[in-house]
Protein backbone atom coordinates (compact mmCIF):
# COMPACT_ATOMS: atom_id res chain seq x y z
CA UNK A 1 0.00 0.00 0.00
CA UNK A 2 2.67 2.65 0.82
CA UNK A 3 4.75 1.31 -2.02
CA UNK A 4 1.40 2.04 -4.22
CA UNK A 5 0.81 5.56 -2.39
CA UNK A 6 5.22 6.43 -3.09
CA UNK A 7 4.87 5.17 -6.57
CA UNK A 8 1.83 6.88 -7.46
CA UNK A 9 3.04 10.42 -5.75
CA UNK A 10 6.81 9.70 -7.71
CA UNK A 11 4.44 9.49 -10.62
CA UNK A 12 2.76 12.60 -10.09
CA UNK A 13 5.54 14.36 -9.73
CA UNK A 14 7.11 13.72 -12.79
CA UNK A 15 3.89 14.33 -14.99
CA UNK A 16 3.77 17.79 -13.24
CA UNK A 17 7.29 18.44 -14.46
CA UNK A 18 6.30 17.48 -17.83
CA UNK A 19 2.56 19.03 -17.73
CA UNK A 20 5.27 22.53 -16.99
CA UNK A 21 7.93 22.19 -18.82
CA UNK A 22 5.23 21.64 -22.12
CA UNK A 23 3.41 24.63 -20.65
CA UNK A 24 6.37 27.07 -19.93
CA UNK A 25 7.68 26.48 -23.37
CA UNK A 26 4.62 26.70 -25.35
CA UNK A 27 4.02 30.09 -23.67
CA UNK A 28 7.62 31.03 -24.71
CA UNK A 29 7.22 29.64 -28.17
CA UNK A 30 3.96 31.76 -28.86
CA UNK A 31 6.17 34.97 -29.19
CA UNK A 32 7.02 33.83 -32.47
CA UNK A 33 3.64 32.96 -33.84
CA UNK A 34 0.84 35.45 -34.18
CA UNK A 35 -1.63 36.08 -33.13
CA UNK A 36 0.49 38.50 -30.23
CA UNK A 37 -1.22 40.61 -27.46
CA UNK A 38 0.38 43.52 -27.25
CA UNK A 39 -2.47 45.32 -25.49
CA UNK A 40 -2.13 42.26 -22.87
CA UNK A 41 1.60 42.94 -22.32
CA UNK A 42 1.25 46.55 -22.13
CA UNK A 43 -0.75 46.08 -19.48
CA UNK A 44 0.85 43.59 -17.66
CA UNK A 45 4.24 45.60 -17.77
CA UNK A 46 2.21 48.27 -16.01
CA UNK A 47 1.30 45.90 -13.23
CA UNK A 48 3.94 44.18 -12.86
CA UNK A 49 6.47 46.82 -13.77
CA UNK A 50 5.36 50.06 -12.24
CA UNK A 51 2.99 48.28 -9.62
CA UNK A 52 6.31 46.37 -8.11
CA UNK A 53 7.89 49.73 -7.99
CA UNK A 54 7.99 51.14 -4.80
CA UNK A 55 8.28 47.53 -3.00
CA UNK A 56 11.47 46.52 -4.98
CA UNK A 57 12.67 50.53 -3.85
CA UNK A 58 12.31 49.77 -0.49
CA UNK A 59 13.88 46.70 0.20
CA UNK A 60 16.70 47.58 -2.46
CA UNK A 61 17.43 51.05 0.09
CA UNK A 62 17.02 48.62 3.03
CA UNK A 63 19.15 45.73 1.50
CA UNK A 64 22.30 48.40 0.59
CA UNK A 65 22.00 49.68 4.01
CA UNK A 66 22.18 47.05 6.17
CA UNK A 67 24.89 45.25 3.67
CA UNK A 68 27.12 48.86 4.46
CA UNK A 69 26.37 48.48 8.35
CA UNK A 70 27.59 44.55 8.60
CA UNK A 71 30.68 45.09 6.29
CA UNK A 72 32.02 48.71 7.82
CA UNK A 73 31.51 46.62 11.28
CA UNK A 74 33.85 44.04 9.53
CA UNK A 75 36.43 45.57 7.68
CA UNK A 76 36.98 47.91 10.00
CA UNK A 77 38.82 44.79 12.24
CA UNK A 78 41.31 44.70 8.99
CA UNK A 79 41.00 48.81 8.78
CA UNK A 80 39.50 48.52 5.26
CA UNK A 81 36.66 50.06 5.82
CA UNK A 82 37.23 52.28 2.34
CA UNK A 83 36.36 49.45 0.45
CA UNK A 84 32.60 49.53 2.13
CA UNK A 85 30.97 50.75 -1.28
CA UNK A 86 32.88 48.32 -3.59
CA UNK A 87 31.28 46.31 -1.62
CA UNK A 88 27.99 46.84 -1.26
CA UNK A 89 27.76 47.06 -5.46
CA UNK A 90 29.24 44.03 -6.46
CA UNK A 91 27.38 41.97 -4.04
CA UNK A 92 24.04 43.92 -4.92
CA UNK A 93 24.81 43.74 -8.40
CA UNK A 94 25.78 40.77 -8.95
CA UNK A 95 23.83 38.44 -6.69
CA UNK A 96 21.61 40.10 -4.18
CA UNK A 97 20.14 42.70 -6.58
CA UNK A 98 18.70 40.10 -9.39
CA UNK A 99 17.52 37.32 -6.42
CA UNK A 100 16.07 39.79 -3.97
CA UNK A 101 14.01 41.37 -6.58
CA UNK A 102 13.10 38.40 -8.53
CA UNK A 103 12.03 37.09 -4.54
CA UNK A 104 9.91 40.55 -4.14
CA UNK A 105 8.42 40.07 -7.53
CA UNK A 106 7.22 36.66 -6.94
CA UNK A 107 5.81 37.50 -3.96
CA UNK A 108 3.92 39.87 -5.62
CA UNK A 109 3.24 38.78 -8.86
CA UNK A 110 3.35 34.90 -9.57
CA UNK A 111 0.61 34.76 -6.39
CA UNK A 112 -1.09 37.32 -8.30
CA UNK A 113 -0.93 35.49 -11.62
CA UNK A 114 -2.54 32.12 -9.95
CA UNK A 115 -5.05 33.65 -8.04
CA UNK A 116 -6.33 35.72 -11.34
CA UNK A 117 -5.56 32.72 -13.05
CA UNK A 118 -7.57 29.99 -10.58
CA UNK A 119 -10.09 31.74 -9.97
CA UNK A 120 -10.78 32.16 -13.84
CA UNK A 121 -10.90 28.17 -14.35
CA UNK A 122 -12.85 27.66 -11.08
CA UNK A 123 -16.04 29.87 -12.87
CA UNK A 124 -15.07 28.45 -16.26
CA UNK A 125 -13.67 31.66 -17.52
CA UNK A 126 -10.96 29.97 -19.22
CA UNK A 127 -13.27 27.41 -20.67
CA UNK A 128 -15.24 30.01 -21.95
CA UNK A 129 -12.25 31.78 -23.68
CA UNK A 130 -11.31 28.43 -24.92
CA UNK A 131 -15.22 27.54 -26.12
CA UNK A 132 -14.83 31.11 -27.57
CA UNK A 133 -11.74 29.94 -29.89
CA UNK A 134 -9.32 31.86 -28.03
CA UNK A 135 -6.20 29.88 -26.78
CA UNK A 136 -5.93 31.20 -23.20
CA UNK A 137 -1.97 30.40 -23.06
CA UNK A 138 -1.50 32.53 -25.78
CA UNK A 139 -3.84 35.38 -24.37
CA UNK A 140 -3.29 35.60 -20.73
CA UNK A 141 0.32 33.64 -19.97
CA UNK A 142 2.36 34.66 -22.83
CA UNK A 143 2.08 38.43 -22.43
CA UNK A 144 2.19 37.78 -18.93
CA UNK A 145 5.89 36.02 -19.19
CA UNK A 146 7.06 38.62 -21.01
CA UNK A 147 5.75 41.36 -19.40
CA UNK A 148 7.85 39.52 -16.11
CA UNK A 149 11.11 39.35 -18.16
CA UNK A 150 11.13 42.62 -19.49
CA UNK A 151 10.36 44.55 -16.23
CA UNK A 152 11.87 42.31 -13.65
CA UNK A 153 15.05 43.45 -16.02
CA UNK A 154 13.93 47.46 -15.54
CA UNK A 155 13.38 46.79 -11.65
CA UNK A 156 16.65 44.84 -10.75
CA UNK A 157 18.46 48.17 -12.22
CA UNK A 158 16.29 49.85 -9.77
CA UNK A 159 17.04 47.55 -7.07
CA UNK A 160 20.90 48.22 -7.83
CA UNK A 161 20.80 51.26 -8.25
CA UNK A 162 18.71 51.77 -4.50
CA UNK A 163 20.87 49.27 -2.91
CA UNK A 164 23.41 51.68 -3.46
CA UNK A 165 22.00 54.67 -2.28
CA UNK A 166 21.05 52.99 0.84
CA UNK A 167 24.20 51.90 1.08
CA UNK A 168 25.65 55.21 0.83
CA UNK A 169 23.44 57.01 3.61
CA UNK A 170 24.31 54.58 6.26
CA UNK A 171 28.24 55.39 4.88
CA UNK A 172 27.76 58.81 5.16
CA UNK A 173 25.06 59.12 8.18
CA UNK A 174 25.94 56.70 10.50
CA UNK A 175 29.12 55.07 9.42
CA UNK A 176 30.20 59.27 9.10
CA UNK A 177 32.00 57.83 5.90
CA UNK A 178 33.36 60.39 3.08
CA UNK A 179 30.27 59.70 0.78
CA UNK A 180 32.66 60.31 -2.57
CA UNK A 181 35.01 57.62 -1.55
CA UNK A 182 31.89 55.39 -0.85
CA UNK A 183 30.60 55.89 -4.57
CA UNK A 184 33.90 56.18 -6.61
CA UNK A 185 34.82 52.28 -5.06
CA UNK A 186 31.38 51.61 -5.80
CA UNK A 187 32.03 52.50 -9.46
CA UNK A 188 35.97 51.87 -9.96
CA UNK A 189 35.71 48.98 -9.29
CA UNK A 190 32.33 47.52 -11.71
CA UNK A 191 33.60 45.60 -14.21
CA UNK A 192 31.61 44.70 -17.46
CA UNK A 193 31.21 41.00 -16.43
CA UNK A 194 29.60 42.03 -13.34
CA UNK A 195 26.93 43.83 -14.47
CA UNK A 196 26.58 41.60 -17.30
CA UNK A 197 26.25 38.71 -14.30
CA UNK A 198 23.27 40.93 -12.96
CA UNK A 199 21.27 41.70 -15.81
CA UNK A 200 21.42 38.27 -17.28
CA UNK A 201 20.19 36.65 -13.61
CA UNK A 202 16.41 38.92 -14.06
CA UNK A 203 15.96 37.24 -17.12
CA UNK A 204 15.73 33.75 -15.66
CA UNK A 205 13.84 34.67 -12.43
CA UNK A 206 11.29 36.59 -15.00
CA UNK A 207 10.67 34.03 -16.61
CA UNK A 208 10.54 31.23 -13.24
CA UNK A 209 8.53 33.95 -11.58
CA UNK A 210 5.69 34.11 -14.37
CA UNK A 211 5.73 30.49 -15.52
CA UNK A 212 5.06 28.81 -12.33
CA UNK A 213 2.53 31.37 -11.22
CA UNK A 214 0.50 30.51 -14.34
CA UNK A 215 1.01 27.13 -14.18
CA UNK A 216 -0.23 26.89 -10.68
CA UNK A 217 -3.08 29.41 -11.46
CA UNK A 218 -4.14 27.13 -15.04
CA UNK A 219 -3.91 24.12 -12.75
CA UNK A 220 -6.03 25.23 -10.03
CA UNK A 221 -9.07 22.12 -9.09
CA UNK A 222 -11.15 22.44 -6.11
CA UNK A 223 -12.84 25.53 -5.79
CA UNK A 224 -11.89 28.79 -3.40
CA UNK A 225 -9.99 26.98 -1.25
CA UNK A 226 -7.66 25.33 -4.47
CA UNK A 227 -7.04 29.05 -5.62
CA UNK A 228 -5.77 29.34 -1.98
CA UNK A 229 -3.59 26.15 -2.35
CA UNK A 230 -1.93 27.47 -6.00
CA UNK A 231 -1.67 30.99 -4.68
CA UNK A 232 0.51 29.47 -1.99
CA UNK A 233 2.49 26.97 -4.04
CA UNK A 234 3.09 29.55 -6.88
CA UNK A 235 4.96 31.68 -4.49
CA UNK A 236 6.84 29.37 -2.47
CA UNK A 237 7.80 27.00 -5.29
CA UNK A 238 8.84 30.05 -7.46
CA UNK A 239 10.89 31.42 -4.45
CA UNK A 240 12.69 28.04 -4.51
CA UNK A 241 13.24 27.77 -7.95
CA UNK A 242 14.83 31.12 -8.36
CA UNK A 243 17.31 30.80 -5.36
CA UNK A 244 17.85 26.87 -6.83
CA UNK A 245 18.58 28.03 -10.75
CA UNK A 246 20.66 30.72 -9.08
CA UNK A 247 23.08 28.74 -7.67
CA UNK A 248 24.21 26.74 -11.10
CA UNK A 249 23.47 29.81 -13.11
CA UNK A 250 26.09 31.79 -10.95
CA UNK A 251 28.22 28.80 -11.35
CA UNK A 252 27.90 28.90 -15.23
CA UNK A 253 28.54 32.53 -15.61
CA UNK A 254 31.43 32.62 -13.57
CA UNK A 255 32.64 30.27 -15.63
CA UNK A 256 31.85 32.17 -18.80
CA UNK A 257 33.60 35.24 -17.28
CA UNK A 258 36.45 33.08 -15.66
CA UNK A 259 38.70 34.92 -18.43
CA UNK A 260 37.62 38.64 -17.94
CA UNK A 261 37.37 38.73 -13.99
CA UNK B 1 -48.67 12.43 -19.02
CA UNK B 2 -51.16 10.14 -21.12
CA UNK B 3 -51.77 11.95 -23.43
CA UNK B 4 -50.73 10.90 -27.06
CA UNK B 5 -48.09 13.54 -28.20
CA UNK B 6 -47.69 14.78 -32.16
CA UNK B 7 -45.16 16.63 -33.98
CA UNK B 8 -45.76 19.69 -34.57
CA UNK B 9 -45.48 20.92 -38.26
CA UNK B 10 -43.07 23.73 -38.18
CA UNK B 11 -40.90 26.18 -40.95
CA UNK B 12 -37.95 24.11 -40.52
CA UNK B 13 -38.29 20.54 -41.80
CA UNK B 14 -37.63 17.56 -39.52
CA UNK B 15 -34.36 16.93 -38.94
CA UNK B 16 -33.77 13.42 -40.38
CA UNK B 17 -31.06 11.34 -42.51
CA UNK B 18 -29.22 14.46 -42.89
CA UNK B 19 -25.57 14.78 -41.81
CA UNK B 20 -24.73 15.24 -37.80
CA UNK B 21 -23.42 18.58 -37.14
CA UNK B 22 -22.17 16.23 -33.55
CA UNK B 23 -21.96 12.88 -33.51
CA UNK B 24 -20.41 10.81 -30.82
CA UNK B 25 -19.82 6.97 -31.27
CA UNK B 26 -19.06 4.73 -28.14
CA UNK B 27 -17.68 7.43 -26.18
CA UNK B 28 -16.10 6.60 -22.33
CA UNK B 29 -14.45 9.01 -20.48
CA UNK B 30 -13.39 8.29 -16.83
CA UNK B 31 -11.11 10.83 -14.15
CA UNK B 32 -9.42 8.61 -11.49
CA UNK B 33 -12.43 6.66 -10.76
CA UNK B 34 -15.02 4.75 -12.19
CA UNK B 35 -16.53 5.84 -16.09
CA UNK B 36 -18.03 9.47 -15.51
CA UNK B 37 -19.57 8.52 -19.15
CA UNK B 38 -19.50 4.57 -20.63
CA UNK B 39 -20.38 3.77 -24.80
CA UNK B 40 -22.06 6.96 -25.16
CA UNK B 41 -23.51 6.90 -28.81
CA UNK B 42 -25.92 10.18 -30.50
CA UNK B 43 -26.38 12.75 -32.67
CA UNK B 44 -27.47 16.12 -33.42
CA UNK B 45 -28.43 16.99 -37.11
CA UNK B 46 -28.92 19.81 -38.01
CA UNK B 47 -31.89 22.52 -37.38
CA UNK B 48 -32.33 19.89 -34.44
CA UNK B 49 -32.44 20.56 -30.44
CA UNK B 50 -31.68 17.88 -28.00
CA UNK B 51 -32.01 17.98 -24.48
CA UNK B 52 -30.18 15.78 -22.36
CA UNK B 53 -31.58 15.04 -19.37
CA UNK B 54 -30.66 13.11 -16.25
CA UNK B 55 -30.12 13.87 -12.41
CA UNK B 56 -26.93 15.93 -11.10
CA UNK B 57 -23.87 14.41 -11.11
CA UNK B 58 -24.55 12.27 -14.30
CA UNK B 59 -22.33 13.47 -16.48
CA UNK B 60 -24.32 15.52 -18.73
CA UNK B 61 -21.63 18.90 -18.33
CA UNK B 62 -19.03 16.64 -19.15
CA UNK B 63 -20.50 15.11 -22.11
CA UNK B 64 -21.41 18.80 -23.36
CA UNK B 65 -17.73 19.39 -22.87
CA UNK B 66 -16.75 16.46 -24.76
CA UNK B 67 -18.61 17.78 -27.97
CA UNK B 68 -16.50 21.01 -28.63
CA UNK B 69 -13.76 19.12 -27.45
CA UNK B 70 -13.10 20.99 -24.31
CA UNK B 71 -12.91 17.76 -22.91
CA UNK B 72 -10.92 14.46 -24.39
CA UNK B 73 -12.58 11.04 -24.49
CA UNK B 74 -10.76 8.01 -23.33
CA UNK B 75 -12.44 6.16 -25.97
CA UNK B 76 -14.60 6.48 -29.12
CA UNK B 77 -15.02 9.43 -31.26
CA UNK B 78 -16.71 12.60 -31.23
CA UNK B 79 -17.03 14.20 -34.93
CA UNK B 80 -18.17 17.89 -35.09
CA UNK B 81 -19.15 19.81 -38.21
CA UNK B 82 -17.82 16.48 -39.72
CA UNK B 83 -14.55 16.18 -38.43
CA UNK B 84 -12.69 14.05 -35.86
CA UNK B 85 -12.26 15.99 -32.84
CA UNK B 86 -11.27 13.44 -29.99
CA UNK B 87 -7.43 13.50 -30.89
CA UNK B 88 -7.67 16.48 -32.65
CA UNK B 89 -4.50 18.96 -31.58
CA UNK B 90 -5.36 22.18 -29.05
CA UNK B 91 -5.01 24.51 -32.44
CA UNK B 92 -6.65 23.19 -34.71
CA UNK B 93 -9.61 23.05 -32.28
CA UNK B 94 -9.96 26.90 -31.96
CA UNK B 95 -11.35 27.60 -35.56
CA UNK B 96 -13.67 24.81 -34.89
CA UNK B 97 -15.18 25.89 -31.53
CA UNK B 98 -15.74 29.59 -32.74
CA UNK B 99 -18.57 27.61 -35.07
CA UNK B 100 -19.96 26.84 -31.84
CA UNK B 101 -22.10 29.02 -29.17
CA UNK B 102 -21.35 27.49 -25.49
CA UNK B 103 -23.83 29.01 -22.33
CA UNK B 104 -22.08 27.93 -19.15
CA UNK B 105 -23.72 27.17 -15.80
CA UNK B 106 -23.23 30.20 -14.20
CA UNK B 107 -22.42 31.88 -17.56
CA UNK B 108 -18.74 32.15 -16.95
CA UNK B 109 -18.32 35.88 -17.90
CA UNK B 110 -15.12 37.37 -17.55
CA UNK B 111 -15.31 39.69 -14.53
CA UNK B 112 -12.84 42.00 -15.65
CA UNK B 113 -14.33 43.34 -18.98
CA UNK B 114 -17.93 45.09 -19.25
CA UNK B 115 -20.96 43.34 -20.77
CA UNK B 116 -19.90 45.13 -24.17
CA UNK B 117 -16.52 43.29 -23.84
CA UNK B 118 -18.27 40.18 -22.81
CA UNK B 119 -20.70 40.18 -25.68
CA UNK B 120 -18.80 40.86 -28.10
CA UNK B 121 -15.28 38.85 -26.85
CA UNK B 122 -14.48 37.32 -30.57
CA UNK B 123 -15.44 39.81 -32.47
CA UNK B 124 -12.67 42.07 -30.63
CA UNK B 125 -10.40 39.29 -31.09
CA UNK B 126 -11.22 39.27 -34.79
CA UNK B 127 -10.53 43.01 -34.82
CA UNK B 128 -13.82 43.93 -36.11
CA UNK B 129 -14.38 47.92 -36.14
CA UNK B 130 -15.81 49.27 -32.71
CA UNK B 131 -18.40 50.97 -34.70
CA UNK B 132 -19.60 47.61 -36.12
CA UNK B 133 -18.96 45.73 -32.76
CA UNK B 134 -21.01 48.61 -30.81
CA UNK B 135 -24.02 47.88 -33.33
CA UNK B 136 -23.82 44.32 -32.87
CA UNK B 137 -23.57 43.87 -29.08
CA UNK B 138 -26.61 46.26 -28.88
CA UNK B 139 -28.63 43.93 -31.43
CA UNK B 140 -27.46 40.89 -29.16
CA UNK B 141 -28.40 42.33 -26.11
CA UNK B 142 -31.62 43.59 -27.22
CA UNK B 143 -32.32 40.22 -28.21
CA UNK B 144 -32.07 39.01 -24.59
CA UNK B 145 -33.62 42.35 -23.65
CA UNK B 146 -30.99 43.53 -21.99
CA UNK B 147 -29.52 46.31 -23.89
CA UNK B 148 -29.56 48.35 -21.08
CA UNK B 149 -26.89 47.00 -19.36
CA UNK B 150 -24.11 47.58 -22.45
CA UNK B 151 -21.71 49.53 -19.79
CA UNK B 152 -22.13 47.58 -16.84
CA UNK B 153 -19.53 44.90 -15.27
CA UNK B 154 -21.04 41.13 -14.50
CA UNK B 155 -20.77 42.11 -10.55
CA UNK B 156 -23.39 44.54 -10.94
CA UNK B 157 -25.60 41.73 -12.43
CA UNK B 158 -28.58 39.18 -11.16
CA UNK B 159 -28.01 35.88 -11.68
CA UNK B 160 -30.52 35.51 -14.44
CA UNK B 161 -29.05 38.63 -16.46
CA UNK B 162 -25.66 36.92 -16.35
CA UNK B 163 -27.38 34.07 -17.87
CA UNK B 164 -29.10 36.12 -20.25
CA UNK B 165 -25.65 37.84 -21.39
CA UNK B 166 -23.71 34.85 -21.77
CA UNK B 167 -26.45 33.93 -24.23
CA UNK B 168 -26.05 36.83 -25.80
CA UNK B 169 -22.09 36.17 -26.22
CA UNK B 170 -23.18 32.64 -27.45
CA UNK B 171 -25.60 33.89 -30.48
CA UNK B 172 -23.54 37.04 -31.29
CA UNK B 173 -21.56 35.20 -34.25
CA UNK B 174 -24.50 33.37 -35.38
CA UNK B 175 -23.33 30.02 -34.67
CA UNK B 176 -23.66 26.32 -36.19
CA UNK B 177 -24.05 24.89 -32.86
CA UNK B 178 -25.07 25.70 -29.70
CA UNK B 179 -24.34 24.53 -26.20
CA UNK B 180 -26.21 25.07 -23.25
CA UNK B 181 -25.15 23.93 -19.59
CA UNK B 182 -28.14 24.03 -17.23
CA UNK B 183 -29.03 27.71 -18.50
CA UNK B 184 -32.02 27.66 -15.72
CA UNK B 185 -29.84 26.29 -12.92
CA UNK B 186 -30.44 27.84 -9.35
CA UNK B 187 -32.62 30.30 -10.97
CA UNK B 188 -36.06 31.23 -9.74
CA UNK B 189 -39.43 30.10 -12.43
CA UNK B 190 -39.92 33.18 -13.39
CA UNK B 191 -36.27 33.76 -15.02
CA UNK B 192 -36.28 30.14 -15.77
CA UNK B 193 -39.05 30.81 -17.93
CA UNK B 194 -37.72 34.01 -19.30
CA UNK B 195 -34.48 31.91 -20.50
CA UNK B 196 -36.36 29.24 -21.57
CA UNK B 197 -38.32 31.94 -23.99
CA UNK B 198 -34.69 33.36 -25.34
CA UNK B 199 -33.86 29.17 -26.09
CA UNK B 200 -37.13 28.57 -27.72
CA UNK B 201 -36.69 32.18 -29.78
CA UNK B 202 -33.59 31.27 -31.02
CA UNK B 203 -34.97 27.79 -32.30
CA UNK B 204 -37.60 29.06 -34.10
CA UNK B 205 -35.62 32.41 -35.37
CA UNK B 206 -32.61 30.66 -36.63
CA UNK B 207 -33.53 26.87 -36.07
CA UNK B 208 -29.90 26.46 -34.84
CA UNK B 209 -29.13 22.98 -33.65
CA UNK B 210 -28.30 22.83 -30.06
CA UNK B 211 -27.87 20.61 -27.42
CA UNK B 212 -29.43 21.25 -24.00
CA UNK B 213 -28.58 20.40 -20.68
CA UNK B 214 -30.76 20.38 -18.00
CA UNK B 215 -32.34 18.18 -14.70
CA UNK B 216 -35.47 20.10 -14.98
CA UNK B 217 -38.15 18.30 -16.25
CA UNK B 218 -40.38 21.47 -16.87
CA UNK B 219 -38.35 23.16 -18.25
CA UNK B 220 -37.47 20.23 -20.63
CA UNK B 221 -41.62 20.23 -21.69
CA UNK B 222 -41.92 23.66 -21.95
CA UNK B 223 -38.74 23.89 -24.94
CA UNK B 224 -41.31 21.05 -26.69
CA UNK B 225 -44.83 22.42 -26.13
CA UNK B 226 -44.02 25.74 -27.15
CA UNK B 227 -42.99 27.59 -29.98
CA UNK B 228 -42.38 31.55 -30.86
CA UNK B 229 -44.69 33.68 -32.22
CA UNK B 230 -43.02 36.53 -33.94
CA UNK B 231 -45.95 38.83 -34.66
CA UNK B 232 -46.39 38.49 -30.78
CA UNK B 233 -42.81 38.64 -29.65
CA UNK B 234 -43.04 35.84 -27.09
CA UNK B 235 -43.47 32.12 -26.64
CA UNK B 236 -47.13 30.46 -26.90
CA UNK B 237 -47.97 27.46 -26.30
CA UNK B 238 -48.69 24.57 -28.85
CA UNK B 239 -51.85 23.26 -29.95
CA UNK B 240 -52.84 20.29 -27.30
CA UNK B 241 -51.11 17.37 -27.73
CA UNK B 242 -48.79 18.84 -30.31
CA UNK B 243 -44.98 19.03 -29.74
CA UNK B 244 -42.03 20.58 -31.72
CA UNK B 245 -40.71 17.44 -33.87
CA UNK B 246 -36.81 18.93 -33.93
CA UNK B 247 -36.73 18.87 -29.88
CA UNK B 248 -35.96 15.35 -29.20
CA UNK B 249 -34.55 13.95 -25.87
CA UNK B 250 -31.39 11.95 -24.54
CA UNK B 251 -31.39 10.45 -21.22
CA UNK B 252 -28.24 9.53 -18.82
CA UNK B 253 -28.33 7.06 -15.77
CA UNK B 254 -24.73 6.33 -14.35
CA UNK B 255 -22.89 7.55 -17.59
CA UNK B 256 -24.83 5.31 -19.72
CA UNK B 257 -27.43 6.51 -22.59
CA UNK B 258 -30.35 4.83 -21.52
CA UNK B 259 -32.84 7.10 -23.22
CA UNK B 260 -32.71 8.41 -27.00
CA UNK B 261 -36.25 9.62 -28.70
CA UNK B 262 -39.53 12.30 -29.00
CA UNK B 263 -40.92 13.50 -26.24
CA UNK B 264 -43.65 10.81 -27.30
CA UNK B 265 -41.14 8.06 -26.75
CA UNK B 266 -40.13 9.43 -23.43
CA UNK B 267 -43.80 9.42 -21.51
CA UNK B 268 -44.31 6.20 -22.67
CA UNK B 269 -40.72 4.66 -21.60
CA UNK B 270 -41.38 1.65 -19.75
CA UNK B 271 -37.47 2.21 -18.48
CA UNK B 272 -38.21 2.37 -14.51
CA UNK B 273 -35.07 4.87 -14.54
CA UNK B 274 -37.01 7.67 -16.81
CA UNK B 275 -40.87 6.21 -14.77
CA UNK B 276 -39.08 7.45 -11.72
CA UNK B 277 -37.06 10.56 -13.06
CA UNK B 278 -40.44 11.22 -14.64
CA UNK B 279 -42.73 11.30 -11.70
Amino acid sequence: MAIASIEKTAKNMVLTVQDYSLFAWRALTNLYRPPIYWPEFLVQSDIIGFGSLSIVMLSGISTGGVLALQSSATLAAFGATAVTGQFVSIIMIRELGPVLTGIMVAGRNSSSMASELGSMVVTEQIDAMRALGVDPIRKLVTPRIFASIAMLFFLTIVADACSILGGSLVTVFMNHQNGMQYFSMAWEHLRLPDIVQGLVKPLFYGYILSSVGCFCGMRTSGGTQGVGRSTIQAVVTSSVLILFVDFFLTQLLLTLFAGWM
Amino acid sequence: MDVNIEPHGQDAPPAVEAAPVVAFRNVSIAFDGPPVLEDVSFSVAPGETRILLGPAGVGKSVLLKLANGLLRPDQGSILLFGEEIAHMPEEQLYPLRSRTGMVFQEGALFDSLTVRDNVAFQLIQERVPDSEIDRRVRDALRFVELEETFDLYPASLSGGMRRRVAIARAFIQTPELLLYDSPTGGLDPVTSTTIIELIVKERDVSHTPSLLVTHRLQDAFLLCNHRFEPEQGRMVPLPKGETDPNTTFLMLEEGRLIFDGSLNELVKSKNPFVREFLQ
